[in-house]
């Protein structure tokens, strides 16, 4: 500039008029005041298209899992775990692969290589080859460095138990949502909720800040359930040799902690593997002990007694007259098996009488009757909150006929699910104390109701130890050092409204009878050998759970070794 | 009054500077801290594993049958048990 008006001026040339330069400040200035005002509007008055144009580059929003919650059982052994695993998903428009990756993929994921190709010959922009890879596979997925084709992260639960806790434990579908059993019962507790993040890339992939937490994640809870894996264990292997040796439809068990109502093994046989993806159908898939009802048959005796005692009709030395079993009412006529002229209450349950049962039911006002049944938590449900639970079925007082509160008093017309029954046996180990149900661990036990008195449970006890010994309908279900009180069941099956000659047999004990701590359900569905009868059915399961289980809580003995005595003749059968 | 000014443009060049350098200081860090998590996260889905291994391998199904079969134990019968009872000071005849 200086150099340029110098040479103007020593060449003595007239200078440039003045408005040219004034021109040329001026359109720079208005450039220039036009280029701030935009970058303000840009980035202070409107920045939002900026900023969204940035976050698309380098922000992004993860989701960050949250593990669903353990299953253990009442020691801490896991019962269900969720561990990841890899699904390989393809975008089939990017995937370029030669027929040999094609076969060699195929052999990874097992399957065959039409497969493969024809998943990836879709349309769609994402498509699932196979789901829930254990990681190992995976790496040699990634090995392959096919384009196109990645993992993702999921999460799949493992059950260690397999077939042993199917039934409790049930199963999660392949997104982690409860299904079955305790799974789904407690989805709320289990089930994380997967938090969300928004974070900034760079172009390696790796996150290099954290913007924002969108959502924090919150993790599943674990749960101590109630179960004795030990004990479970033994439980389910009993019943499944007790249904394969009788050739039975099927078969369940039940083992209760008699002095807090938790649940120490329930299984049924036959059962599944609940690892396995593809699931039985639903007669397999049943918890059978808790959704099904049956007519329980003979072991409903106790509790007729029981309400009759406490209703201070009968003492347990009274002597009724069986009439030589057989009983008329309404028309129809009821059996006993081993006709007796006269019988004591106490008699009565150790032979299994219905004509005995019968006839102290009617000397009860129907009322009685139900309020005692009821009371026992028949017709309601447990509390154990396991899904599809059945509530049984005890109708009412007011439409029964005299017919149906004799036969009810001996458990027909009238239906339980197995672990209603093994929990209104807590009334006769608890001193007339009827005991919630729970799956879960229970720190401090839970308050039960008062049904009977003292002296009335103590009494039907000590009757219920009369049927183990010789004379009795179940002297297979004695055990070695310890006293045991039960009852047997065997009754017909319904079918379609009418009985027929197939039947459910079962045994429901306590032990050690002078003060229980277990109580033990067995049925037997259709046991289609040469027995039937509870008390040659049920009662072995019943004797090798109990005891062993006994001898695994260290129980001490309340009987001395040499307790067990034989049946002088064959095992009394009971009328079903 | 030049002096100050280019004085306090020396400054705040220098502080710019220091906050790109800190900048990419807290990147690394963060990238090392991302790796960390995903370590911890990588032990714990190990420790799932090693839980579930120990699980199916204490089954009691399992050991029952390596005890009786490998081992050659078996279930004491009545008449081989003997019961002590604490206090009394001598063991109880079965």
């Amino acid at each position: 500039m200086n150099y340029a008006t110098a040479t103007i001026q020593t060449s003595g040339q007239i200078a440039l008029p003045a408005w040219r330069s004034r021109v040329l400040f001026v359109l720079l200035m208005t450039g220039l005041v036009v280029l701030l005002g935009r970058a303000v509007y840009l980035q202070g008055i409107h920045n939002d298209f900026l900023q969204q144009e940035g976050d698309a580059r380098y922000g992004r929003v993860v989701e960050i899992h949250a593990h669903r919650g353990m299953i253990t059982d009442r020691h801490g052994e896991p019962l269900a775990v969720s561990t990841p695993v890899e699904s390989v998903w393809a975008s089939p428009g990017d995937v370029e692969i030669s027929s040999t990756q094609i076969s060699q993929l195929a052999q990874i994921i097992g399957m065959n290589p039409a497969e493969v190709k024809s998943k990836l010959a879709t349309s769609r922009e994402f498509v699932y080859l196979k789901r829930q890879l254990p990681p190992e596979q995976a790496a040699k997925v990634v090995k392959l460095g096919i384009p196109g084709i990645s993992l993702q992260r999921e999460y799949r639960r493992y059950y260690p138990g397999g077939e042993v806790t199917a039934h409790l434990i049930g199963f999660t579908d392949v997104d982690d949502n409860g299904q079955e059993g305790i799974e789904l019962a407690l989805q709320g507790q289990l089930g994380g909720k997967a938090g969300s993040q928004q974070v900034i890339k760079d172009r390696r992939g790796f996150i290099v800040e954290d913007v924002a937490s969108l959502r924090a994640p919150k993790a599943g809870v674990d749960v101590a359930l109630s179960i004795d894996s030990k004990i479970q264990s033994l439980a389910f292997r009993e019943i499944r040799q007790a249904v394969e040796r009788n050739k039975a439809k099927g078969g369940s068990i039940v083992v209760l902690d008699a002095k807090t109502g938790e649940v120490l093994a329930l299984a049924n046989w036959p059962s599944y593997n609940s690892n396995n993806r593809d699931k039985p159908g639903m007669a397999v898939l049943r918890n059978h002990a808790v959704t099904d009802q049956f007519e329980p048959g003979s072991t409903m005796k106790p509790f007729t007694i029981a309400t009759a005692l406490e209703a201070g009709k009968i003492k347990p030395n009274t002597v009724i007259d069986t009439s030589g079993g057989v009983f008329t009412v309404n028309g129809r006529t009821i059996h006993d098996t081993h006709p007796e002229r006269f019988l004591t209450v106490a008699q009565i349950i150790q032979k299994s009488s219905n004509v005995g049962t019968a006839k102290i039911a009617l000397s009860l006002p129907p009322e009685t009757l139900w309020h005692g049944l009821s009371e026992d938590g028949f017709g309601s449900l447990t509390g154990s909150e396991f899904p599809g639970e059945a509530e049984g079925k005890l109708r009412d007082y007011r439409k029964w006929r005299p017919i149906e509160q004799a036969t009810m008093s001996y458990g027909n017309g009238i239906s339980v699910n197995l672990l209603q029954l093994a929990r209104a046996y807590t009334v006769f180990a608890n001193n007339g104390e009827l005991k919630p149900i729970t799956l879960l661990k229970q720190e401090t036990p839970a308050l039960g109701v008062k049904v009977y008195s003292d002296a009335t449970a103590q009494a039907v006890r000590d009757m219920m130890e009369t049927v183990v010994r010789p004379g009795g309908t179940a002297p297979l279900a004695q055990i070695t050092g310890y006293r045991v009180a039960g009852k047997t069941g065997t009754a017909h099956k319904l079918e379609n409204g009418k009985y027929v000659n197939r039947y459910v047999a079962s045994f429901v004990g306590m032990a050690p009878a002078s003060n229980p701590r277990l109580i033990v359900a067995v049925m037997v569905n259709e046991p289609g050998g040469r027995d039937y009868y509870g008390g040659l059915v049920a009662a072995p399961v019943f004797s090798n759970v109990m005891g062993a289980a006994l001898r695994m809580l260290s129980v001490p003995n309340d009987a001395p070794l040499d307790n067990v005595l034989q049946a002088p003749g064959e095992v009394v059968g009971e009328e079903v | 009054m030049a002096r100050l000014n280019v004085l306090l443009l020396a400054i705040v060049i220098a502080c710019a500077l220091g906050v790109v350098t800190s900048q990419h200081k807290a990147r690394k860090l963060f990238v090392e801290l991302q790796k960390e998590k995903d370590r911890a996260q990588q032990m714990d889905v190990e420790w799932g594993q090693l839980q579930l291994e120990q699980g199916s391998l204490a089954m009691p199904a399992r050991v029952e049958n390596l005890a009786s079969r490998q081992l050659q134990m078996q279930m004491p019968q009545s008449g081989q048990i003997r019961y002590i009872r604490i206090g009394s000071g001598a063991a109880a005849q079965p």
